[in-house]
């Protein structure tokens, strides 16, 4: 969900950005080490602690073979990614190690992680000594807030929505709902109205889109959206700001939209991602 | 003739729109050129999503910028279409046990049609569709060629789960729910077939182009 979080965790622990780590929604979760690895917790508003003593997130730490970490998500956030040097090894199902929770399959058989379950972890060739210690600084992190500013792209469908609703749609302050899960996040607030059927022919939805049915309420489509759909879609999310919105508490984060050009757009995702690398600590 | 049309979706994807309808020779250019893109292996597209009438290319922009993209996809168009696979139509045959426990809504959709169930059943087990494109979830194929007079609105209130298998009509489209989910169909009967399993190769039963046919059992 916060890919991100997600990559910052892997470069910590000198994995490259495709190896499988895990996702926390909630917690709080506690596992021991089988052998000594180097570990990283990156998200929003996330608790680790390593034999009970606080850690902190964004920092690679050590963790010996006996030890026991826990992570627990507290207020200001819902999603927190743990990465081990040489990543989780899971088997490949379609070519990734991901889990598939609507179909289930994918990640370990399929499912969420059971009290009981070992992770295989891979073999790793850098040095975890040296790179304990090493870090992200706040200032190369995501802006998270709960009230944060969303950039988005209008369009697919921009269009079949009326002037007035577009205007509503950048100066609306809109609530994360309950409901919000890796689907999507629906959010409430005022309605948005279609100059025409809510209804388009089917066809695929992209990370990030605005999907607005009938009743007006904008719906962002996320990591397990179908990934073809009929609702009209009056924006996508850049993709710098999916890290803001998913760590936004359902029911108390609020957000607004701020159109940006699309190169401006891809600037600054591409900034981000240069900034983010390891800070190491001067012996 | 709808202009072929190019546009950023995000920034992270572009949409190649060909047309606006469900038209069987439009969707055969999509899937032509869903397949030439797809061949050419271009570092940096993530995927490719044929639909009805258009094409979702998802790119990563740590690669490729919009620009880069629409100049590769308009290239990619202007070149002459070879046959890239599926010259061969194939006509999948899927058994169906319709009505009582595997079809609940089949009474329903007689009675909304002014039909028998017999009837329902043959109109629905006699027409060859066609496989328009694959999304949804893993395995769901977008069928066209409902015969008209079976058209029936969707469940007012959805079912909180629909089983894998279930054979259902949603207004004038037909379907089968490949994995099990929350649905809003009238389900007037079941197959046993598999239409995914993640360990097969190629993990879908039914594929863009294919015809598909079922059978009464």
């Amino acid at each position: 969900m916060d890919a991100f979080a997600l990559r910052a965790a892997n470069r910590l622990v000198g994995n490259g950005d495709g190896a499988a780590a895990l996702e926390l929604g909630g917690g709080p979760v506690a596992f021991e080490l089988a052998q000594t690895g180097l570990l990283a917790v990156a998200g929003s508003g996330v608790r680790v602690t390593l034999d009970g003593r606080a850690v902190p997130n964004w920092m690679a730490f050590l963790a010996r073979r006996g030890q026991v970490v826990e992570i627990a998500q507290g207020a200001g956030g819902c999603w927190a990614y743990i990465a081990i040097a040489g990543g989780i090894e899971v088997p490949l199902v379609l070519g990734s190690r991901a889990t598939y929770l609507p179909g289930a399959f994918g990640g370990l058989a399929g499912r969420c992680l059971q009290v009981g379950d070992a992770l295989p972890v891979g073999p790793t060739t850098i040095d975890l000594l040296q790179w304990a210690g090493a870090s992200i600084p706040a200032e190369a992190r995501p802006p998270y807030a709960q009230h944060p500013t969303l950039p988005v792209i209008f369009g697919p469908q921009a269009n079949h929505f009326t002037p007035e609703a577009r205007a509503t749609f950048c100066a609306a302050v809109y609530q994360v709902s309950h409901t919000a899960n890796r689907i999507g996040y629906r959010l409430t607030g005022q309605a948005l109205a279609h100059a025409r059927s809510a209804d388009i022919l089917s066809e695929g939805v992209a990370l990030g889109a605005v999907q607005v049915p009938a009743d007006g309420q904008p719906l962002v489509m996320l990591a397990d959206r179908p990934t073809t759909g009929g609702y009209a879609k009056i924006a996508t999310l850049a993709s710098v700001a999916l890290p803001l919105l998913v760590q936004c508490e359902p029911g108390q984060g609020q957000v607004r939209f701020q159109p940006i050009a699309l190169a401006a757009a891809q600037r600054q995702y591409r900034q981000q991602l240069a900034a983010l690398w390891p800070q190491f600590v001067e012996d | 003739m709808h202009p072929l049309t190019i546009s950023p979706v995000g920034d992270s994807a572009l949409l190649i729109e060909l047309g606006n309808s469900i038209d069987l020779a439009l969707n055969q250019r999509v899937h032509a050129l869903a397949r030439q893109l797809q061949a050419a292996q271009l570092p940096g597209i993530c995927a490719i999503v044929p639909a009805y009438a258009n094409l979702l290319v998802h790119y990563d922009p740590l690669l490729l910028d919009y620009e880069q993209v629409e100049h590769w996809a308009l290239a990619m168009i202007e070149q002459p279409t070879a046959q890239l696979g599926a010259a061969v139509t194939r006509c999948i045959e899927i058994p169906v046990h319709y009505g009582g426990e595997a079809g609940p809504d089949l009474a329903h959709v007689a009675a909304h049609c002014g039909l028998s169930e017999a009837e329902v059943i043959a109109r629905h087990s006699n027409a060859i569709y066609q496989v328009y494109m694959m999304g949804f979830t893993p395995g769901f194929a977008y069928l066209g060629g409902l015969d008209p007079t079976l058209a029936t609105p969707r469940l007012a209130t959805p079912r909180v789960r629909v089983p894998a298998g279930a054979v259902g009509i949603a207004g004038n489209q037909t379907g089968i729910y490949p994995v099990a989910s929350p649905g809003g169909w009238q389900l007037i009967g079941q197959t046993p077939l598999h239409l995914f399993d993640p360990q097969a190769d190629p993990p879908t039963l039914l594929a863009p182009g294919d015809e598909v046919r079922f059978v009464a059992q």
